[in-house]
């Protein structure tokens, strides 16, 4: 049997309060999971501001280290990952898409640059013609082309195009993994139907795995195949997407659910705007 | 009929640079007209650089260069007291604002002065208004707190001690405090989560409802047009495309972008595939010409390429900017 793709035991990490303090905060607090190779899969993280989903995803990246806790990548411990050439190989294998594609990019750099720039160091290529093609069949998977997009700067193309190239950028280097940090949170209604879309396409076409992290329950609902439901570090539940969001189990996950407003118009305006009671 | 508390007519406001020569004009608001009765919320629902937020801007009279008012009037009618808010006097316009005309903003923290405590921004904004000693405009302050379900205690806090969701509220009670004919809300519970947005959308609601306010309520979340608003506008590159009661406008939207809108809301127990609209809203320095939607239209034809489409009553209280509307679903 061979390893899992990605393995997360136990993991917790603490922030330090201050110099002079003794508080520690802690952001992750003990969560496992777990994607299988060869099962390319949508794994979301659900949870509200705080809950820790996206401490939880930069140590998968390996951005932060983990105060507790293992997370092996193909077999491999993170924090074994020393040098150069193994933190390249590891990042080639994972690569993040970032929530405001206007931040992600340099306001004064042309998008292409950057795509090249990730088919030398990541991809390994060289010759100006393998640069381009690289960078031409990433923009393709993602419904652009080089031509459309060569020479053009961040501000000349839309919020969801944008997020386009930066999720082309991160499949220049043929990862199993992505990790999405809400992706479409920043990007006009009327486009992130077709980044969701995407990431969905991305999966059954290439075969990558994504972790989704989101706090949006109706498009977890819509593309997710398994769940994890955080709350103030912590997995309060997980499993199966449909199933969990039918019917959750945890108060936590249906005082979620239940907060979600159904975009159906009630029949008495302000119906439905009734508090919740805090679940403690 | 009585009269609107907000007549806006024929608004066009753009913002005009000259850097280096090179002349650029973009057309934020583009002829807008609308009106907002008492005792309602409107909804006014658009995505980035669709000029809600510059439509608000000029509501409010909030306008500094390069933005400028070209065409239009904006009239608000407090009892019979008509301002027009372009033509009123700086001593006109600050006895207004707050007494009649006051904003809930996304961002509380910007509201709330941030190294003072809670009830300074209270006296800041609303103590000349009331027209009280301070004791008993204090009492008033704690009164007007505890029917919105706060603590008085929050008057002695720092901004920073207080959650989110809490600042949030405190900037309603704030906004609420002296009674207001008529309250321009912008994304006020966009920064939140979604178990406390409930609760904050209730307290509008609920207050709305006692103190008989008008609400310009918007954001670009259309589940929360579907839960609050009365009426509904929907705004695309600067012009006003579909307004209606919003049951009618999400029952059968007659423009082909508030339809695909509504169609690719993602719903909790749907997953059918939802398709995406292809294409990129315009940019409002060089809009294309016609109907500044037919470049993403599915519906567009020759007459779409050429002429701006007007807006039309199509129902009782309901009107599209559309050549090709759909037509009246039977019922």
């Amino acid at each position: 049997m061979s390893a899992p793709l990605l393995e997360v035991s136990d993991v917790v990490r603490t922030y330090a309060g201050g110099v002079f303090s003794r508080r520690k905060t802690i952001a992750v607090d003990g969560v496992s999971l777990r994607l299988e190779a060869g099962r390319p899969e949508i794994f979301t993280i659900v949870g509200e501001s705080g809950s820790g989903k996206t401490t939880l995803a930069r140590m998968i990246l390996g951005m932060v280290p983990t105060s507790a806790g293992t997370i092996r990548f193909q077999g491999t411990d993170l924090a074994t990952i020393r040098g150069r050439r193994a933190r390249l190989a590891f990042m080639k294998q994972v690569q993040p898409i970032f929530q405001n594609p206007f931040e992600a990019f340099n306001p004064m750099k042309r998008v292409d640059r950057y795509l090249f720039v990730t088919a030398r160091r990541m991809a390994g290529l060289s010759a100006d013609a393998e640069i381009a093609e690289a960078t031409d069949r990433a923009l393709k998977s993602v419904g652009l082309s080089l031509a459309e997009i060569s020479g053009r700067f961040p501000h000349e193309l839309s919020g969801g195009q944008l997020q386009r190239v930066a999720i082309a950028r991160a499949l220049i280097s043929k990862p199993a993994l992505l990790v999405a940090d809400e992706p479409v949170s920043m990007i006009d209604a009327s486009l992130r139907a077709s980044i969701v879309n995407l990431l969905r396409d991305l999966r059954d076409r290439l075969g990558v795995a994504i972790i989704y992290i989101t706090h949006d329950l109706a498009t977890a609902y819509y593309i997710s195949d398994r769940i994890l439901i955080m709350r103030q570090g912590s997995a309060v539940e997980s499993g199966d997407a449909r199933s969990v969001l039918d019917n959750p189990q945890h108060p936590y996950s249906q005082l979620l659910k239940r907060s979600v407003l159904s975009p159906d118009v009630p029949a008495v305006a302000g119906a439905r705007l009734r508090p919740e009671p805090e679940v403690s | 009929m009585s009269e609107p508390v907000l007549a806006v007519s024929g608004l066009r406001a753009y913002y005009r640079t000259s850097a280096f020569g090179v002349e650029r004009e973009v057309r934020a608001v583009d002829d807008i007209d609308l009106t907002i009765e008492a005792n309602e919320i409107y909804g006014l629902a658009g995505e980035s650089s669709s000029g809600k937020t510059t439509l608000i801007k000029t509501i409010a009279n909030a306008i500094q260069p390069p933005l400028q008012v070209f065409a239009g009037s904006v009239v608000f009618n407090f009892h019979g007291q008509r301002v027009d808010i372009h033509a009123a006097a700086p001593r006109e316009l600050s006895a207004i604002r707050w007494k009649h005309l006051s904003y809930i903003m996304q961002g509380s923290m910007n509201v709330l002065n941030p190294v003072r405590r809670v009830r300074h921004s209270f006296v800041d904004f609303a103590f000349r208004h009331i027209g009280q000693p301070m004791p008993a405009f204090l009492a008033t302050v704690r009164s007007h707190l505890q029917r919105l379900h706060l603590a008085p205690d929050v008057l002695e806090a720092f901004p920073h001690q207080l959650s989110g969701g809490m600042r949030q509220r405190v900037t309603i009670a704030l906004a609420t405090v002296c009674r207001p004919e008529f309250i321009i809300a912008d994304e006020p519970t966009t920064a939140l989560d979604v178990v406390v947005q409930k609760g904050v959308l209730a307290m509008i609601h609920e207050i709305q409802r006692e103190l008989g306010s008008s609400i310009l309520f918007v954001t670009h979340d259309m589940s929360v047009h579907a839960n609050l608003a009365d009426r509904l506008g929907i705004m695309y590159a600067g012009r006003l495309v579909e307004e209606g009661r919003t049951a009618d406008v999400f029952r059968a939207p007659r423009h082909p972008y508030t339809a695909h809108l509504i169609a690719s809301l993602p719903r909790l127990g749907d997953s059918a595939p939802k398709q995406g609209l292809e294409g990129a809203p315009p940019n409002l320095a060089q809009p294309p010409p016609g109907c500044r939607f037919h470049p993403r239209c599915p519906r567009a034809t020759e007459i779409c390429r050429r002429e701006t489409p007007p807006m039309a009553w199509l129902a009782d209280g309901h009107r599209a900017a559309c050549f090709h509307p759909a037509a009246e679903p039977a019922t």
